[in-house]
C-alpha cells in the first residue's frame, strides 16, 4: 500500500520533470555541443523516472537500491556529485534515485526523499543533509537497516549516519591560512572574511573560517558555535593583523561583491580577503577592482571547482584555493553501499578524523615552502563542475 | 416643461418591447419607455420590477434579449456602456463609479482624458491637465455647485452629497442626449437629498432630459413630471404628480390598484 | 491643580482643539504627502546610522556603493509598483528577471549575439512572461497573488535547467558585450556609481512622467483603487491590467541588464531576497497593498530605506540576526501607518 503512493509521488516527479524537459527541449539540443554537462544534466530526472518505474517493478532481481538526496540542483557542486554518481551506478549495476531539496535549507523535500528511500526497500542512502531537521528520518531509516552515509556535511548528531564522506574543511582552511601568512611574508594583515552565511551556523562555513585563522596562527582551537568570534586585532604567525569584518555571501558572486563592499566601507586597507568559494571570490575580486584596491589584495578560498574556481587561480585573480572532490564523495559512498550489500565489510572513518577524508589539495600559481601544493594544470586535471 | 407639451413631441429615447431573461426567470417581459425632450422621468416600481434590468439596457450596461432602443427616432444597439456614452446617453451609477483616491478633476473626465495640442499631447501623450482642470470647474460652476472650492482634491475627502455632485458633473458635462440617475438620493441625508434634487432640476432646466430612478416617493414627486410605473417586468402605468397622489402611485406599484 | 485651572484661556482652547487637532492633522498631511513619512524614514535612518557607524555610513564611497546596490531592487520595484496600483501583486518579480538574465547572458555567451540583440531577445522574454501573467490573471481571473506564486517556483526551475545550474562569467559574455555596460563606472574622487545606477534613475523619472501625465497612467490608478468605478466611467480596465502586466515584464528585462551590471555574472543563485524586497520598498514607500494609492518616489525612497537599512546596522556593527528584525519592523509600521492614513478618507 505504501508503495503505491511513493509510486504516486514520483509519477508525479517524472511528469514534472519531463513538462520542464519539454519546456526546455530545444534549448538542450542547441547547447548540448558548447557545455558537455548539458546532457547529463537533461538526463538526470529522467534517470530518477526510470528508478521509479524500475522499483515500482519490485526488487526482484536483486538489484541494490541507493538513494542520493542533494541540497539542491542549482549548486554545480551537487549538479557534479550527482553526475559522479549517475555514472558510477551503471558501472557498478546499482539502481540510483536521485532528489534534492528546492534550495539550500529545505529539510522537508529531504525527508520526503528519505521516506521515500525507506519505502522503495534501497539498501543505502547518501545524502548531504540541509539541516537537522532530518536527523530523526535518518534513524529511522539507519534501525530498517539501510547504510546512511552523510555526503560533504556531517550532521550535527554524528549517530544519525553511519558515517561522514566528506573534505576535511578544517584543513582546507589550514591550507589556504598557512599559505597566506607565508605569502604575506611579515606584512600587517588586514583581512576580510568572506563567509557563507551570518545568520545561522553551518558546519562548512565555520571550518573552512576557522582552518583559515588557524592557519594563519591566529586561532588555536575550533569552536563549533560560529563564525566571527576571534580577537579583532592582533599577532598572526608572521606580525600583527586585524580582522575588519565577517560578512555574509550566499556562496555567490553577487553575494561576495556586496559583502566586499561593506568591508570596504569599514576599511579601505584591506589586503587578504578569505572566501568561503570562488564564485564568493569573483564578486569580492570586482568590488576590490572597482574600489582600485585589487592590486594589493591577497585573495584565499575553497573549493577547486574548474570554472570559476581554478580559471581564477589560473588568472591570478585568486591566490590559492583548497581543492575539494564532491564527485569522489558520492562514487566511494555508492561503492561501500554496495560492498556492504553484497556482504563485504562496513566503511570505516580516515585515522585521526570522525569522517572519511574524500581528500584536499591546495591549488596555486605560487607555491610557498612549507606549504604542499599542487600546480593550477594538475588541479585543472581533476576538478569537478 | 410639462406632460401636455411634452406630449407633443416626439420621445428623445424610446424603448419598445425589451425581454430580457436569465434562465427562467424573466426580468423584463415586454417592457416599454418613453422620454421626451427636457423632462424628468421618474421611473419606480418595487423590488424585482424590473427598473435596473430596464436602466442597465438603456445605459448598455446590459444587452437586452429581445426588443428595439430608439435615440432620436433612429434605432440604437448598445454593447457596452461606452456605446451608450458615444451616443450621448450618460449615467450616474448608485456606486458613483467615480475613483475615490483620484482628484475630481481626473475623476470628471476619467475615460476621456483631453491631451494637450501639439507633439506634447501627439508624441508623449501629455494629458492636458491645466485645461482640464480649468473646464471642470467650469462644469461644476455651471451646476452651480459652489461648495467644490478645489478642483485638486481627492474625491475620498468629500461628502456623499459632494460626491454625488462629482458625479452628476461629470454626466451633465458629456451627457448631450440624456442624463440616468440611479438612486441619487439613497445614501444621502435631508440637506444633501435637497441638494441633488436641486440638481435634477437644474440639468432639466438647461434642457438634458432625466431619468430618474428611485424608491423615495417624495423625492419622485418633488422632481419628476412623468412617472414611470414599473410593475412584473412591464410599464404598469405612466402617471403625474398632478394626476394622482402617492398612494396611488404605490397602489399602482403593488398591483393594489389598476391605472 | 490650581496651575491648571489658572491656565490662560488660550491654552484651553488649543486643548479643546487637540482632541482631533494636531494629530488629525498630521494624518491630513501625511494623507495629502503619501511620500512625506517614507522621506522622513530615509532621512532619520541617515543620520542614526552616520552616528552609530562612527562615520563609516556616510563616506563618499560608502554612499556610491549604497547606490548600486539599490539599482536593481529599484528598477523591479518600479514594476511592483505599477502592480501594486493595480491593487495586484507579483511574487514572481526577482525569479522572473533572474530567467531573464540567464537567457540574455547566455545567448551572448553560448550563442555569440551581440548584446543589443540579447537584450532586444530579454525585452521580448520579460514581454512574453507580462502577458502570460496578465493573460491570466484578467482572463481565467486568477488572484496575482497565486498566479505569481505559481511562476514564481516555475521561472525559478526553467532558469536553472536552462542555465544548467552554472554562473556565466563575464568573460563569457564578453566584456565589451552592451550587457556590461550597466558595470561601467562613474566616479567622483571615492563617490563611484555605476551606469545600472543612471538606467534605474532614468527609468523613474520615465515611470515618474508616464504615472502623473498620461491618460494611462491615470487609468492605473483608477482601475487600482476601484475596479468596477473604473470599468462602468468607460476604462478597458482588462486592458489597462494586462498592459500594467506587460510594462512590468519590460522592466523585468532592464532590471536584468541592471543586474548583469551588478553581478558582473549570471547567475540563479544571485539576487536571493530581492522578490519579497522589491514589495518591502513598495509598501514602505507608502503604496497601498489596496491598490489605487501611491507614488513612484515613495517606491524609491523604499529602495533607499531597504538598502540603508542592511549596510547602516552591518556597518554599525548590529548583530545580523536584528538585521531582518528591524527591515520586518519597518514593514509592520508603514501598512499600520497606511491603514491609519487611510482612515482620513472615511
Amino acid at each position: 500500500m505504501k508503495n503505491l503512493s511513493v509510486k504516486r509521488r514520483l509519477v508525479a516527479v517524472a511528469m514534472t520533470s519531463a513538462l520542464v524537459l519539454a519546456a526546455c527541449g530545444g534549448d538542450d539540443e542547441e547547447t548540448a555541443e558548447d557545455a558537455p554537462t548539458a546532457e547529463t544534466a537533461a538526463a538526470e530526472p529522467t534517470a530518477t523516472a526510470d528508478a521509479a518505474t524500475a522499483e515500482a517493478g519490485g526488487d526482484a532481481d536483486g538489484a541494490v537500491g541507493v538513494s542520493l538526496i542533494l541540497k539542491n540542483t542549482s549548486n554545480p557542486f551537487f549538479v557534479s556529485m550527482a553526475n559522479s554518481a549517475e555514472a558510477e551506478a551503471e558501472a557498478l549495476g546499482v539502481t540510483l534515485t536521485v532528489a534534492a531539496g528546492r534550495e539550500d535549507g529545505d529539510t522537508d523535500s529531504q525527508i520526503a526523499a528519505i521516506e521515500a528511500a525507506i519505502a522503495n526497500g534501497d539498501r543505502g542512502i547518501l545524502i548531504t543533509p540541509s539541516g537537522d531537521a532530518v536527523i530523526p528520518a535518518l534513524k529511522a531509516a539507519r534501525e530498517a537497516g539501510l547504510l546512511v552515509i552523510a555526503l560533504d556535511t556531517p550532521p550535527s548528531d554524528a549517530s544519525a549516519v553511519d558515517i561522514t564522506f566528506a573534505t576535511d574543511n578544517y584543513l582546507a582552511g589550514q591550507l589556504i591560512g598557512q599559505w597566506t601568512a607565508a605569502k604575506l611574508g611579515g606584512e600587517k594583515a588586514t583581512i576580510a572574511m568572506l563567509n557563507l552565511f551570518n545568520d545561522q551556523v553551518v558546519s562548512v562555513d565555520t571550518q573552512r573560517n576557522q582552518g583559515f585563522l588557524n592557519g594563519m596562527g591566529i586561532l588555536d582551537e575550533y569552536d563549533p558555535s560560529g563564525n566571527g568570534k576571534e580577537p579583532p586585532t592582533g599577532s598572526y604567525s608572521g606580525g600583527e593583523y586585524e580582522v575588519v569584518c565577517n560578512e555574509p555571501t550566499n556562496g555567490a558572486v553577487d553575494g561576495g561583491k556586496s559583502a566586499m563592499e561593506t568591508c570596504l566601507s569599514q576599511n579601505p586597507d584591506i589586503n587578504v580577503v578569505y572566501t568561503i568559494n570562488e564564485p564568493a571570490a569573483q564578486g569580492a575580486f570586482d568590488a576590490l577592482t572597482a574600489a582600485g584596491k585589487a592590486d594589493g589584495a591577497i585573495i584565499a578560498s575553497v573549493d577547486g571547482g574548474c570554472d570559476p574556481g581554478l580559471r581564477l587561480v589560473a588568472d591570478g585573480v585568486i591566490g590559492a584555493t583548497a581543492q575539494q572532490y564532491p564527485g569522489q564523495m558520492a562514487t566511494l559512498g555508492m561503492a561501500a553501499i554496495k560492498q556492504l550489500a553484497d556482504g563485504g565489510a562496513a566503511p570505516e572513518v580516515t585515522a585521526g578524523l570522525d569522517f572519511f577524508n574524500t581528500g584536499v589539495a591546495l591549488v596555486t600559481g605560487e607555491p610557498m615552502e612549507g606549504v604542499e601544493s599542487i600546480s593550477v594544470e594538475e588541479g585543472q586535471a581533476i576538478c569537478w563542475g | 416643461m410639462n406632460a401636455a407639451t411634452s406630449a407633443v413631441n416626439e420621445p428623445i429615447l424610446a424603448a419598445r418591447g425589451l425581454v430580457k431573461r436569465f434562465g427562467r426567470v424573466t426580468a423584463l417581459g415586454g417592457a416599454d419607455l418613453e422620454l421626451y425632450p427636457g423632462e424628468v422621468l421618474a421611473v419606480i416600481g418595487d423590488n424585482g420590477a424590473g427598473k435596473s434590468s430596464l436602466i442597465k439596457c438603456l445605459s448598455g450596461a446590459m444587452v437586452p434579449d429581445e426588443g428595439s432602443i430608439e435615440l432620436d427616432g433612429a434605432a440604437v444597439t448598445f454593447r457596452r456602456p461606452q456605446d451608450a456614452r458615444a451616443a450621448g446617453i450618460e449615467t450616474v451609477y448608485q456606486t458613483l463609479a467615480v475613483a475615490p483616491a483620484l482628484d475630481i478633476a481626473t475623476n470628471i473626465y476619467l475615460g476621456r482624458e483631453r491631451r494637450k495640442p501639439g507633439l506634447l499631447g501627439s508624441v508623449f501623450r501629455i494629458v492636458d491637465q491645466s485645461g482640464m482642470r480649468r473646464d471642470a470647474k467650469q462644469a461644476l460652476d455651471d451646476l452651480g455647485i459652489g461648495t467644490l472650492q478645489d478642483i485638486t482634491q481627492a474625491v475620498e475627502t468629500l461628502s456623499g452629497g459632494q460626491r454625488q455632485a462629482v458625479a452628476v458633473a461629470r454626466a451633465a458635462a458629456f451627457g448631450s442626449k440624456v442624463v440616468i440617475l440611479d438612486e441619487p438620493t439613497a445614501a444621502l441625508g435631508v440637506k444633501e437629498s435637497g441638494q441633488v434634487l436641486q440638481l435634477i432640476r437644474d440639468l432639466r432646466d438647461r434642457g438634458l432630459p432625466v431619468i430618474l430612478i428611485s424608491h423615495n416617493m417624495p423625492h419622485v414627486f418633488e422632481v419628476a413630471d412623468r412617472i414611470h410605473i414599473q410593475r412584473l417586468g412591464r410599464r404598469a402605468a405612466v402617471v403625474t404628480p398632478a394626476s394622482h397622489s402617492m398612494s396611488d402611485a404605490v397602489a399602482i406599484m403593488t398591483g393594489a390598484a389598476v391605472a | 491643580m490650581t496651575d491648571s485651572i489658572a491656565a490662560p484661556p488660550g491654552d484651553a482652547a488649543s486643548l479643546h482643539r487637540s482632541s482631533g487637532g494636531p494629530l488629525e492633522r498630521i494624518q491630513h498631511t501625511l494623507h495629502r504627502y503619501p511620500t512625506l513619512s517614507p522621506a522622513l524614514v530615509l532621512v532619520l535612518s541617515c543620520l542614526v546610522f552616520a552616528w552609530a557607524s562612527d562615520g563609516k555610513f556616510q563616506q563618499p564611497f560608502n554612499l556610491g556603493i549604497m547606490l548600486q546596490q539599490t539599482a536593481v531592487l529599484a528598477v523591479l520595484a518600479v514594476g511592483q509598483t505599477l502592480i501594486i496600483l493595480t491593487a495586484g501583486v507579483d511574487l514572481s518579480v526577482g525569479t522572473a528577471m533572474l530567467l531573464t538574465h540567464m537567457v540574455v547572458a547566455k545567448m551572448a555567451a553560448d550563442h555569440g549575439v551581440p548584446g543589443v540583440l540579447a537584450l532586444a531577445l530579454g525585452m521580448v522574454v520579460g514581454l512574453l512572461l507580462g502577458a502570460f501573467h496578465g493573460g491570466i490573471v484578467t482572463k481565467i481571473g486568477l488572484p496575482p497573488f497565486i498566479v505569481t506564486l505559481g511562476t514564481f517556483y516555475i521561472y525559478n526551475s526553467l532558469g536553472l535547467r536552462y542555465g544548467e545550474a552554472q554562473t556565466i562569467s563575464k568573460e563569457a559574455i564578453g566584456e565589451d558585450s552592451l550587457l556590461l555596460w550597466t558595470s561601467k563606472r562613474v566616479t567622483w574622487g571615492e563617490f563611484n556609481i555605476t551606469a545600472g545606477v543612471l538606467v534605474a534613475i532614468v527609468l523613474y523619472i520615465a515611470f515618474g512622467f508616464v504615472l502623473a501625465k498620461t491618460a494611462w497612467g491615470r487609468h492605473v490608478y483608477a482601475t487600482g483603487d476601484d475596479r468596477e468605478a473604473a470599468r462602468l466611467a468607460g476604462i478597458d480596465v482588462t486592458r489597462v491590467l494586462i498592459s500594467v502586466y506587460m510594462v512590468a515584464g519590460f522592466i523585468y528585462a532592464v532590471g536584468a541588464w541592471v543586474q548583469i551590471g551588478r553581478a558582473e555574472s549570471a547567475s540563479m543563485n544571485a539576487a536571493t531576497d530581492i522578490n519579497l524586497q522589491t514589495i518591502t520598498a513598495v509598501v514602505i514607500g507608502g503604496t497601498s497593498l489596496f491598490g489605487g494609492r501611491g507614488r513612484l518616489t515613495g517606491t524609491l525612497i523604499g529602495a533607499l530605506i531597504v538598502t540603508t537599512f542592511t549596510q547602516g546596522l552591518k556597518l554599525s556593527g548590529v548583530d545580523a540576526y536584528w538585521q531582518n528584525f528591524a527591515i520586518g519592523s519597518l514593514i509592520l509600521v508603514a501598512v499600520a501607518l497606511d491603514q491609519w492614513i487611510r482612515k482620513v478618507a472615511k
